[in-house]
This record gives structure tokens, sequence and C-alpha cells, in this order.
């Protein structure tokens, strides 16, 4: 089985080539493996979010090979083989909560009544069965998001791409996010690729987390998680669950010294 | 930010604005030739654009001085209407749609009113106001007036109810009064939606102007000129077409102003899209 | 800030409504203000019965001719704006034109299209509404396609959709609130549009002429029935255009959200 995700030599360089302005990716090599849960965290502007495009084809490499399932990323696009969840939920207002979810499935070309059906079915994954005739405005942002969560699951991708999903919301709806995101990564068996700010969400989630380094924007360590699973909150207490939260700590500062 | 920051942005080549002002008059101005020559137009129908600058220059009656000067005059005649109209309507406007941003029940029961009244043709009660005004001048200004109130009184009330809710439970966690709140915080985040207003208000004062001249008898204006060269259509369409390109221009010429105002003014203020 | 209930929302605009017409006629009659002035609203409904089948008749010809040019305008606007919608480059070079075009007194050409069909034909009439309509349908349908959330095209790209699939799924359903700004601006443009058109030249039967007609023959109340009429014709056109939104878009802001 190919990698999910392969990364060679990948650099992303912003602006015209004659005056190029940032330098987002530099020297990217990454590979994927089916079912892993893979976090990307480093400081701001480190050029998290144009990995994850990059991966996803929304914008295209400067130079070097992105493959996905085996074939060119922008193949795997047009064969829809990856859901995107952005960090704000990007909800169309004018569709009710179900008609949202079921909106790749429409593109897609399933037939209405599967729709609906397969629309119900992620609606009840993320809680939100009672939701599903509401208008996105009717929902909270914590809702919103879960509500764009099953719409990127609506079309069981293997590839999932989160970008700060859960950027804009409390600790407790976060932790509580964390689970369900887990438990949902378990039942679809899918491969994710998780943007994010937070250090023990990344810990908690992954099986490898990327720490990042900015300017240009490396991929500076990879750590493997080895915690157990099922995880739950006593994962959270976990003294191996606070080393590694330590190590990957002391990995962001190594990256930011060596900016320097 | 991040949404903004990384949109596919297309290339849109920047043709300098001087040189497609040019290209697009230059563009209109084939068309109407063409126009005229394909479907073989007579002078009544479509006169020359040569004919209609001829015109210009033309003495505008016998021994008279040329229509440029008294399309000019009449031009700047209906220009201070208008701008007199302007000025007063946006100042209701800005008022009324303060006092209803403050005052619920004000604004549910007038605002309907507000509304009603655009709906009512203007040029219908025109009459009537030159009655109350007993013919006078002052017709123009209230009636472009009475069209201006409305854009600015609804996009104020808008604007004013615009700021996050958390700006304004911040100003009331500083004890802000409401006039304090009113300055620091609504007005500034109103100003986009008053200038969008304004812009409107300056076109439709202009029409308020020329529409008010029709029926007040009024004769040194665009509205007048306009009425008196169309019975003279037939011997001279060109100069019905003259007063009619003056008073485009007085209309975009208001507009343009207003537009470089909001420019200026909302320089440093970052335009919600 | 609570939501008014029903009763709190209507209730205030009718009292507000009752109090001037009795106010208005009480001040007519203690003021003594003449009937050339401003006819005491008795006056005017009993000008209305009186008078019945002529504005009738008048006030069916002008809305004819405001119908008529309001759809051939706004849908001409419409078809143009869609039309546009996606060579990106051509459409951002014209806006400004358009928007110029949009702040000229479109009403000044109401005597050329007089002269052009004659200004008893109603294609005068219409012409005229069509243009006035044209430009702030064509500037606000193009506005509504455009101004898209990025973030939105970037998920349809991730869906690899074709460009129709965008337009029909994203850009359309967005332009919608503006589309009915647009037709709520259009609807009065529409009725202005043909009023004007017959202050330069009508029929007789026709709440232009009519109207203009009877202020000059001092029949004060008859004029003020006509104009009653055109304003309720107004605000008719404009509640329609009010309901048919709150049915189109059920989801958006300024429709009522309980
Ligand atoms: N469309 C763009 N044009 C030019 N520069 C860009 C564009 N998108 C991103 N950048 C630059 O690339 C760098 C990386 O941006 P990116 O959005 O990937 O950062 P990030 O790691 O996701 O940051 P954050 O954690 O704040 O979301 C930044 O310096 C940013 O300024
Ligand atoms: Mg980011």
């Amino acid at each position: 089985m190919p990698p999910v995700v392969s990364l060679k030599n990948v650099n992303k360089i912003f602006g015209p080539a004659e005056r190029p302005t940032t330098i987002a990716l530099k020297d990217i090599n990454l590979e994927i493996q089916p079912r892993e849960f893979i976090s990307l965290i480093g400081p701001s502007g480190c050029g998290k979010s144009t990995l994850l495009r990059t991966i996803g084809d929304l914008i295209e490499a400067s130079s070097g090979e992105v493959m996905v399932n085996g074939k060119p990323a922008r193949q795997a696009r047009i064969n829809r083989e990856y859901g995107m969840v952005f960090q704000a939920p990007v909800l169309f207002e004018w569709r009710t909560v179900l008609k949202n979810v079921e909106l790749p499935l429409e593109v897609m070309g399933v037939p209405k009544a599967e729709r609906t059906r397969r629309g119900r079915e992620m609606l009840r994954l993320v809680e939100l069965q009672n939701f599903e005739r509401h208008y996105p405005w009717q929902l909270s942002g914590g809702m919103q998001q879960r509500v764009a969560i099953a719409r990127a699951l609506a079309f069981r991708p293997e590839l999932l791409l989160m970008d700060e999903p859960f950027g804009a919301l409390d600790e407790i709806t976060r932790e509580r996010m964390n689970a369900e995101l887990l438990r949902i990564w378990h039942e679809t068996q899918t491969t994710v690729v998780f943007v994010t700010h937070s250090i023990p969400e990344a810990v908690f989630l992954s099986t490898r987390v990327a720490v990042m380094s900015a300017r240009p924007g490396r991929i500076s360590d990879i750590i493997t998680i080895d915690l157990p699973y099922p995880r739950n909150v006593e994962t959270r207490e976990h003294p191996r669950f606070f080393e590694l939260v330590t190590m990957v700590r002391e990995a962001l500062r190594k990256g930011e010294e060596m900016k320097e | 930010m991040e949404v903004a920051l990384s949109a596919p942005t297309r290339p849109i080549r920047r043709v300098p604005p001087t040189l497609a002002v040019i290209l697009v008059i230059a563009a209109l101005a084939v068309t109407w030739e063409l126009i005229k020559l394909v479907f073989n137009l007579d002078k009544r129908t479509l006169p020359h654009l040569w004919e209609i600058a001829d015109a210009f220059v033309q003495p505008s009656r016998r021994n008279g001085p040329p229509l440029i000067s008294v399309l000019l005059e009449a031009a700047l005649y209906t220009l201070r209407g208008a701008l007199l109209g302007f000025f007063i309507g946006a100042a209701l406007g800005f008022v009324l749609g303060t006092i209803f941003a403050h005052f619920p029940l004000l604004e549910r029961s007038l605002v309907p009113y507000v509304v009603a009244s655009q709906t009512v043709p203007i040029l219908a009660i025109a009459p009537m106001v030159v009655i109350w005004l007993r013919g006078s001048w002052w017709s123009v200004p209230v009636i472009a007036a009475y069209l201006t109130f409305f854009p600015v009184t609804i996009n104020t009330l808008r604007g004013m109810r615009s700021p996050d809710p958390r700006a304004v439970e911040l100003m009331h966690s500083y004890a802000a009064s409401t006039w304090q709140t009113l300055w620091k915080l609504r007005f500034p985040s109103a100003l986009p939606a008053i200038f969008t207003a304004l812009k409107i208000a300056a076109t439709a004062s202009v029409v308020g102007a020329i529409i008010a001249e029709l029926p007040s008898g009024i004769q040194q204006g665009l509205g007048g000129a306009i009425l008196n060269f169309n019975q003279y259509y037939i011997t001279g369409p060109e100069r019905l077409w003259a007063a009619i390109f003056m008073a485009a221009l007085v209309g975009i010429l208001l507009f343009v102003a207003v537009s470089l105002i909001e420019r200026i003014v909302l320089r440093n203020i970052v335009r919600a899209a | 800030m609570t939501h008014p209930s029903r009763f709190q929302r209507y209730a205030p605009p009718v009292v507000v409504f009752f109090a001037v017409i009795i106010l208005w006629e009480v001040l007519v009659d203690v003021l003594n203000i003449q009937r050339f002035l401003l006819p005491a609203p008795s006056v005017i409904a009993e000008a209305f019965f009186r008078t019945f089948s002529v504005i009738m008749n008048s006030a069916a010809y002008t809305i004819r001719s405001a119908v008529i040019g309001f759809l051939v305008g706004a849908g001409a606007g419409m078809l143009v704006a869609l039309a546009t919608a996606r060579w990106t480059t051509m459409r951002e070079g014209l806006m400004p034109f358009a928007i110029a075009l949009n702040s000229v007194p479109i009403i000044a050409f109401a005597p050329i299209m007089n002269n052009w069909f004659g200004s008893t034909n109603p294609m005068s009439k219409i012409m005229i509404v069509a243009i006035i309509t044209f430009f702030p349908m064509m500037i606000n349908m193009v506005r509504g396609l455009t101004l898209v959330e990025p973030a939105k095209i970037e998920l349809m790209r991730s869906y690899a959709t074709t460009p129709l699939e965008v337009l029909t799924k994203v850009r359309i359903p967005n332009s919608l609130p503006y589309l009915f700004n647009a037709l709520k601006v259009c609807s009065t443009l529409a009725l202005i549009g043909a009023i004007v058109g017959e202050y330069f030249g009508g029929p007789r039967e026709s709440l232009g002429v009519y109207i203009l007609q009877e202020a000059q023959l001092f029949r004060f109340d008859n004029a003020w029935a006509a104009i009653i009429i055109s304003a309720l014709l107004g605000i008719a056109f404009y509640l329609i255009i009010l309901a048919a939104e709150r049915i189109a878009i059920p989801w958006h802001a300024s429709v009522d959200r309980r």
C-alpha cells in the first residue's frame, strides 16, 4: 500500500518568481501511512496551513513532489479523495444543517435518498441529529464546527485535512470534540492531517506530531506518540502524556532557536 | 485573516485609470456611431456625436451666447439646488438614523413610513411641494432632500447597529456614556455604510433637483433646459442631447466627488467586505 | 435585546397611521387650511370615489409600463451580471463605468424615449423604466456574485467542482440578498421612471399626466386622490418584493429570524 501522503523536497514560495516575498515551505519531506493521525504544530506563520493546502492541491507547490494515495495531489483532488475542515466552519448560510452536510454528496452526484441517509448518519456521528432543519446561524460555534466535520466525513474520504478546526472553541468543548474526533477516526478508519496550536491537543490526538519551525517553514522534528488506546480523560493524567507534552514543547523551543 | 491572505488571487492586470477612461469613452463613442450607421438612424433619432459637440459651441438662440455657456449656467443652477438638498437630506438622514438606532420604539413606529415615503413616486407630489412653497426656488432643494434622506437614514441606522456586540460591551465596561459610545464606536463603524448611502444620495439629489424644476416652472436649471429643448426636438435634437449630456456630467461629478471624500475619510478604516 | 413580539412590532406603525390621519383631518379643519394647500383626508376620500374609474384607468396604464419595464430592465441586468460573472478581468474593468453610468440622472432620457417611440406609445415609458432599473440590478448582482467568502470557493475547489457548480451552488445563492435589495430599489425607480416619462408627455389616462393636469386646473382633491393611489401602488409593489424575499431567502438576516 502506498503512503497516503508523500511529500518529497516540497518548497513553496509566495510572490512573483522574480521577487519572492516569503519562503513558506522549505524542503519538506514527509510520508504519512494509512490510518495515521498526524498533527502539524509550530509558531504562527510557519507554514502549517500552507502545507495542508498544498497536500489538498488548493495551492500548488513551487517545487517538489506532492503525492496523495500514490497519485499527484491534483489527481487526488479531482478524484475527491480527501475532506477538508477549515479553521472557520465555512457553512453555506442558505442551506440547512442537513443540506450543508449533503453538499459534497450533491456535487458528486449521489442520488437524493442516499444523500439524505448519509447526511443523517453523519449528523448522528457528531450528535447533531436533532438540528438537521436548523440554519447555521441558529447553532453555536462549536456546533457549526461539528457540522463542518460531518460534511467533511460525509463522502467517506480516505484522508481528512483539518486546519485548526477547534481553534475557536473553549477548553471544555475542545476536549470533548477531541474525544469525539478520535472516536470518529476509529470508526471511519481515515487518515488525518491535523493542524493545531495546542500541544496537549496534538499529543492527545496523534500517532505522530510534526513540529515545524518558521522562516523558512521546515519540519524540524517528528515525535511519535506512543500513548495507549483507547485515549480518554485518564490519558490526559497519564505521566507519559506529560512527558510527551514536554518533548513537543522542547522541540518547538529548539525550532525557535534554530531560526536565530 | 488567514482566509483573506490565502484567497486564490487572480492576476489582475491593471490598466492605468486615465487610459481606461479614455478607452471606454472611445469605445462608447464608436458604439454610438456604429449603431447609427448599422441601423441607418436619422438625426432625429440619434444625431452624430460631432453634431452634438458642434451644438455646444453654436449659439443656443439667435445672437445668444453659445449653448455650452447656457448649459454650464443651468448645470451650476441645478447643482446648487442639488447640493443644498443633499446636505439637508444627509443631515436629516443622519440624525434620523441615529435616533432610530437608539430608540427601538421610534424605529418600529416610523421606519415603515420612511420606507413608504420612497415608494411614493416623487414626481407625483412634486407639484404639491411647489404649491406649498409658493413656486419658490426652495422646492428644488426640498425635493432633492426628500430623495437624499432615505438611503442615509437607512444606512446610518444599519451602520450604527453594526459594531460587534462585544465592542459595545467593552464600552459598557468602561461605563462610557451613550454619547461616548456613539462617537467613539458606533459612528466610526457606521462610516462605510454612511458613505455607501451618500454615494447613492449624490445621484438621487441631482435626480431630485431636475425633477423639481419640471413642475415649478423654473427655467434656469437643467430640468428647465431639458423641458425647453424637448419642445424644439424636431428642429434641433442635438440640443436636447447636449442638455442630457450635461445632466449626466453633473450626476457623475457629484458621485465622483463623494467617492473621493469617502476615499480620504475611510483611508485608515479597514473596509468590511 | 429582547425581540419585540408580533404585536409590539405591528402596533406602533398602525397607531402612527391613524394618529396622522386624524391629526391631519382635525388640523385642516381647525387651522382652516385652504383646499389647494392640503385637502382633508375626508375630502380626498370623497374625490377618490367620485373619480374612481378615471384614476383606476390611469393607474392601470402607469403600472403596466412600470411593471413591464421593470421586468425587462431588471431581467436584462440580471442576465448581463450572470454572463459577465466568469470574465473577471473584463468585469472588473467595466464595473467602475457601470457605476458611473448609474450615477447619471437617467430620467433625463425620458424625453428622448418619448421622441423615439412617440409619447402615447407605451414603449417610450417601458424603455425608460427598463434603462433606469438595469444599472442598479446589474451592479448589485455582480456584487452578489463576486463578494463571496473565499473559503467557500476553496471548499468547492476541494470537491473538484466545475465552474458551473460554483456558480449555481455558491455564487447565485450568495447573490440572492443583493438581488432582492436591487429589486426593492428597482420597484421604486420603476414607478418614478414611468411617471416622469409621462410628465414629458403621455396619454391623458396615465397617473403622471392626470396628476399634473388636475393640479394645473386647481382640482387638488382629485390630484391628491391620484397621488395617494400612486403611493399605494408603490407601497404594494415594494411589499410584493418583500414577500417574495421572505419566501425565497428565509435564511437571510434581513428576514425576520424567529
Ligand atoms: N496567499 C499568500 N500570499 C503570500 N503569502 C502568503 C500567502 N499565504 C500565506 N502566506 C505566507 O506564508 C507564511 C505561512 O503562512 P501559513 O498561513 O501557512 O501559516 P500558519 O503556520 O498556518 O500560521 P497560523 O498558525 O497563524 O495559521 C506566512 O508568512 C504568510 O505570510
Ligand atoms: Mg494557519
